[in-house]
């Protein structure tokens, strides 16, 4: 069983319309959007929900009005900024839940014992039908962390369903940037695809990726999505990636027709026959040929 | 007053319109900083080009263990919620990525064997980029604590100064909501595609949770479906800015040019936006 994250470091290069068409090509696999505080591939893989699970992202502090004698060590302590002075004298202090880090410290403060550590409910996953497989995704919930957490949770789910499946492989939409969330999404991947496009946001985004991919020592490729916009940059780039020791996976060109496939709700390779079936085609080949060959 | 310029989808345009916006509010003499708060992807200094005069580390206090005080007795490892101790050969043992920074285990140490140094994860760099108050973030490669690189940018940024533009990173989870917590107002940037409309919504959420006054500008607004514009009516959301999709607006972006200085065609646009942006911030102001 192979597992690929396709990763971009700068958002918006097209990570998802290139899963949700990969959807399409690689067989027998368990699709996973791991952008879990921004997910869209259900969007366009029309799921079935056939499970769902509530996420504990871990606990968070809540003072008890009623014990609080408002004498705002708990202000002190906390290294966060979460706990709000009190408004009068005497009056118990707020802690704001959206940037409680869940660290206890307030709780262990507290002289009176007036402070409680909570489970919080932060977010559901969902195991789904999709014509392509299944699908397993999330929904962080509003202004709530641990979406590195959740996605350990969403890439356990996926081996576990791979493994009782025989499938073989996992196919992962990842968040963009280069922290906490896209960390969690490829340690352990046989393969990242690192989708771009021709510009100089581009390439400096793609980079950053290799660093991280280099430091955790993962097999890259490039695809350099509407590469026609700029050939000059697009030939710039793979000659740079290459010296970075990222392979090329090839090129997608520019077509409208993406974004009208998103507006119809299906993927770019369902209901067209145009000549970028044949640039993701080809990006497909070159990412297996990639996995069946004996790495370095 | 402070700006900030965020998104629920990446890609949708963020930083064309925070430097932009910021480049015409210098064109027309107010002192204005610019802060590049995407610290895990900080793109803003390619269109603004600023000259770096100062360069600072990003520490967040981590624990190391003194050796001859530490007798293996577990407390440290009991209070972590991080799972960042561990004791072996009767002896503490941290793992510095995993760490939050909160201090519990030094104050629980009853033998001060734990003494908390500064681990860097990060850098903020500031400089001057042509009239504008320019500071970035840059997480360190590997490491997780984005919030704490946003925050430090924030404290690396001039207190009294009239306009202060916030680049934020896409989504809506932690480090956006670090980035837009101090804001006054936020602008949210979109696109009209079910992508950019289904995570426009989870931004509105999130700033309405937050209690932001915000508004929207559409990014390439006639290549996409009415979704947006539908949804943006019927919650009553003010749609301050639409730029139409132009492909030289896309090739300059490309080359690392910033739009304005290119294309000066499109100046009235954000004039007009800075403008609405400014009235908004102050009637939130005076409320």
């Amino acid at each position: 069983m192979k597992e690929i994250a396709v990763v971009s470091g700068k958002g918006g290069t097209g990570k998802t319309s290139l899963v949700a068409a990969l959807a399409s090509l690689v067989p027998n696999k368990v699709l996973v959007d791991c952008d879990v505080d921004a997910a869209d591939l259900h969007l366009v893989l029309r799921p079935e929900v056939f499970t769902e699970t509530e996420f504990i992202g871990g606990n968070k502090a809540r003072i008890v009005d009623d014990l609080c004698t408002g004498c705002g060590i708990c202000v002190d302590r906390c290294r966060y900024e979460a706990i709000a002075l009190p408004t009068a004298p005497g009056m118990p202090p707020r802690i704001q839940p959206i940037f409680c880090e869940g660290c206890r410290v307030c709780v262990r403060a507290c002289p009176v014992e007036a402070i409680l550590f909570e489970p919080v409910v932060s977010g559901r996953w969902f195991v789904s039908a999709t014509p392509y497989g299944k699908l397993v995704h999330a929904e962080l919930g509003i202004a709530q962390g641990n979406s590195g957490k959740l996605v350990s949770v969403l890439r356990e789910e996926s081996r576990r369903i791979a493994e009782q499946e025989h499938l073989d492989f996992i196919l992962l939409d990842g968040p963009p940037g280069t922290g906490c969330p896209v960390i969690a999404s490829i340690t352990g991947v046989d393969l990242v695809l690192a989708v771009t496009e021709p510009t100089l946001s581009g390439r400096h985004d793609l980079l950053r990726v290799r660093e991280l991919t280099a430091h955790f020592g993962i097999p890259t490729m490039v695809c350099i999505n509407k590469w026609d916009i700029n050939p000059e940059r697009t030939t710039a780039i793979e000659a740079e990636a290459a010296a970075h020791g990222i392979l090329s996976a090839g090129r997608i060109r520019y077509d409208r027709c993406v974004t009208e496939a998103q507006i119809r709700k299906t993927n770019v390779l369902d209901r067209t026959n145009r000549e970028i079936t044949g640039d993701i085609t080809a990006v497909y080949r070159r990412v297996v040929k990639a996995l069946n060959e004996p790495g370095p | 007053m402070i700006l900030a310029v965020a998104s629920g989808k990446g890609g949708t345009g963020k930083t064309t319109v925070a430097a932009n916006l910021a480049w015409t509010a210098a064109a027309e003499g107010m002192a204005v900083q610019f802060l590049d708060c995407d610290v895990e992807e900080p793109n803003g200094h390619i269109f603004l080009k600023p000259v770096f005069d100062s360069r600072r580390s990003v520490t967040v206090p981590t624990p190391e263990v003194v050796e001859e005080n530490c007798d293996g007795c577990r407390i440290c490892v009991g209070v972590c919620e991080f799972n960042a101790l561990i004791v072996l050969n009767e002896r503490a043992l941290v793992f510095p990525e995993l760490c939050h920074g909160c201090g519990a285990c030094v104050t629980a140490c009853p033998r001060n064997a734990l003494v908390e140094r500064g681990r860097p994860v990060g850098k903020v760099e500031s400089g001057d980029a042509g009239g504008v108050f320019f500071v970035q973030g840059i997480l360190g490669i590997g490491q997780v604590l984005a919030t704490a690189v946003i925050h430090a940018v924030k404290e690396a940024a001039r207190k009294e100064m009239p306009l202060t533009i916030i680049d934020c990173p896409p989504g809506t989870s932690c480090p956006v909501i670090e980035s837009v917590r101090h804001a006054d107002f936020v602008l949210l940037v979109t696109e009209p595609t079910p992508f950019g409309l289904h995570d426009l919504k989870l931004a509105v959420a999130m700033l309405r949770a937050l209690g932001k006054p915000f508004a929207v500008a559409v990014n390439r607004h006639d290549a996409g479906d009415e979704g947006v514009a539908l949804y943006c009516r019927e919650e009553a959301i003010e749609t301050m800015l639409n730029l139409p999709d132009d492909r030289r607006i896309a090739e300059a972006y490309s080359r690392g040019e910033l739009l304005l200085e290119t294309l000066p065609r499109y100046r009235p646009f954000f004039s007009r936006l800075l403008v609405k942006l400014l009235s908004a911030g102050q009637k939130e102001a005076a409320r």
